[in-house]
């Protein structure tokens, strides 16, 4: 899923000092199951900012709302009418969602409340990691499903780099190495040949942004 | 003039080499000396390239200053800074500017240095760049686009002997060589039981070894590359014997056990030469020869 954290208080107050109307609108799938943007947030972010603008005496309406997903033009439809009451949008989405708000309200100032940061599993109550960098290329199947471009800070995809210690990350003690890592996995599985020939280089053209998908079903609405 | 430092590996019975550390501003009175100093005593001088990531002088423009001094430079090249094309592109440079050698490393990570907030670059890595200047001495750019004129360089890249675990980087130096490098410099070495280890798996390989020699200043050194540098060992009794030496006197003692350890692997044949890092004391190079007997 894709995670995101929460912006300082101060920064998203910021946006929104000398508005009248604020709507704050919460997403309600990845960033939900990571407690950053779910309808559970967007409670206390419109709460601090009302008992902030109430402490500097000002007369400020935040009002809440939580859609299943900001990056589906569908789950906006309840929302079109009610919108332009407001003088800004908090979107506590990723930052797909917060583009999705504000492309289709393009009349309305929408500002993030979060900074969205990777796309990741969830490894215990409140503690998540990433996992995998979207690089449109897909090495898994070679490297053992550990993946360098993510788990490396250096993207590394011909072996460790000669600052990995002890197994860990030259970058942070704390981290594993991903190419010790992917070695020992690789080695338990017998399948060291897989990684003896020199990988070719990555493939940044694939990457070429904004990516565009159309699933193969509805190819030819394309033409 | 030196000998090309491709003839000097393929001819000399033990090679030389130091370092030089360019610096960060242009004042660089200090290092001129030191180039000075080293360009005769030495085969070559390998340049570093933004070492740990600190923003300094560049790698090539020193390479030439060196050229122009009468030595024979190694430009040290890292994936950090320049993708593949500007890696092209700078190797090109260096070839019209008479520049013969490379040393190819992936680089220190962009956040440990004095630019934590640079975007760092590694659009490839230090077999691939080995792989690039080989192709370029095809005659084709990284791309497979033909090139007007190629260059030939000399190409080496480095290992990690003391690493834990040593295995993954074993499987990576055996990938530099089969991309194609034909010399190998060490991190630093201070156990040459375990080198001659190394040396005996190393020997299988067709790569000229230069071990890794970096100067003890003092004990407190040693113990805090012990803790901190991945991939350097120092034992107990070589930071016992700096620890026992007189008050202000650790420095000789560390200069007598680089010119010890480089002695014996001349006199016992280990590798095929040293690589002398003595990182902000170039100038006592010359002590640490004349240490070694040599």
């Amino acid at each position: 899923m894709i995670v995101g954290q929460r912006k300082p208080f101060d920064e998203i107050k910021s946006y929104v000092d000398g508005c009248q109307r604020i709507l704050v609108l919460g997403c309600g799938t990845c960033v939900a199951v990571c407690m950053a943007g779910g309808e559970k947030e967007v409670q206390i972010l419109a709460s601090q900012l009302r008992i902030a603008f109430k402490e500097e005496g000002k007369d400020v309406q935040v009002d809440e709302e939580t859609i299943l997903r900001q990056c589906d033009r569908e789950y906006f439809d309840t929302l079109k009418d009610r919108v332009d009451k407001y003088d800004v949008v908090i979107s506590m989405a990723c930052g797909a969602g917060v583009q999705l708000a504000a492309e289709l309200f393009p009349h309305r100032v929408v500002v993030p409340a979060l900074n969205t940061t990777f796309i990741g599993i969830a490894e215990k109550e409140g503690v998540w990691s990433e996992k995998c960098r979207a690089c449109s290329n897909c090495l898994l199947a070679e490297t053992g499903g550990i993946c360098p471009i993510t788990i490396c800070p250096k993207g590394l995809v011909n072996g460790p780099c000669g600052g990995t210690n002890h197994g860990k990350c030259e970058v942070d003690k704390n981290k594993d190495c991903a190419w010790t890592l992917i070695y020992r996995r690789l080695e338990g599985q017998g399948r060291l040949e897989k990684i003896r020939e020199i990988h070719p280089p990555k493939n940044y053209k694939v990457q070429t942004t904004p990516a565009t998908i159309w699933h193969a079903a509805y190819r030819e609405e394309e033409a | 003039m030196p000998i090309p430092f491709a003839e000097a590996l393929r001819t000399k019975e033990f090679v030389v080499t130091a370092e030089i550390g360019p610096p960060k501003g242009v004042d660089i009175d200090e290092m001129l000396h030191h180039i000075d100093l080293l360009k005769d005593k030495v085969d070559a001088l390998n340049v570093t390239d933004n070492q740990s990531s600190v923003m300094r002088i560049g790698s090539l423009p020193v390479c030439k200053l060196i050229k122009e001094a009468g030595g024979e430079p190694i430009l040290q090249m890292t994936c950090r800074d320049r993708n593949r094309l500007a890696l092209q592109s700078e190797l090109l440079g260096a070839y019209v500017l008479g520049i013969r050698n490379v040393l190819a490393l992936t680089g220190d990570y962009i956040t440990v240095g004095d630019h934590p907030e640079a975007k760092p670059v590694f659009d490839i890595d230090s077999v691939l760049l080995v792989k690039l200047i080989k192709q370029l001495e095809q005659g084709r750019d990284f791309a497979g686009n033909e090139l007007k004129g190629a260059p030939k360089f000399c190409v080496g890249a480095i290992v990690t002997p003391e690493a834990d675990p040593i295995e993954p980087q074993l499987l990576k130096f055996e990938k530099k060589i089969k991309a194609g490098a034909e010399f190998i410099q060490t991190q630093a070495i201070y156990d040459l039981d375990n080198f001659k280890k190394f040396m005996r798996y190393a020997r299988k390989f067709n790569v000229k070894i230069l071990a890794g020699i970096v100067l003890l200043a003092s004990a407190g050194m040693a113990r805090f590359m012990n803790a901190n540098v991945p991939g350097i060992f120092v034992p107990q009794p070589l930071i016992d014997e700096l620890a026992s030496a007189p008050k202000g006197k650790a420095l000789e003692k560390g200069i007598e056990i680089a010119g010890r350890m480089i002695k014996q692997i001349r006199e016992e044949k280990i590798c095929d030469g040293v690589h002398i890092m003595a990182i902000g004391r170039e100038h006592l190079v010359p002590e640490i020869l004349s240490a070694a007997g040599m």
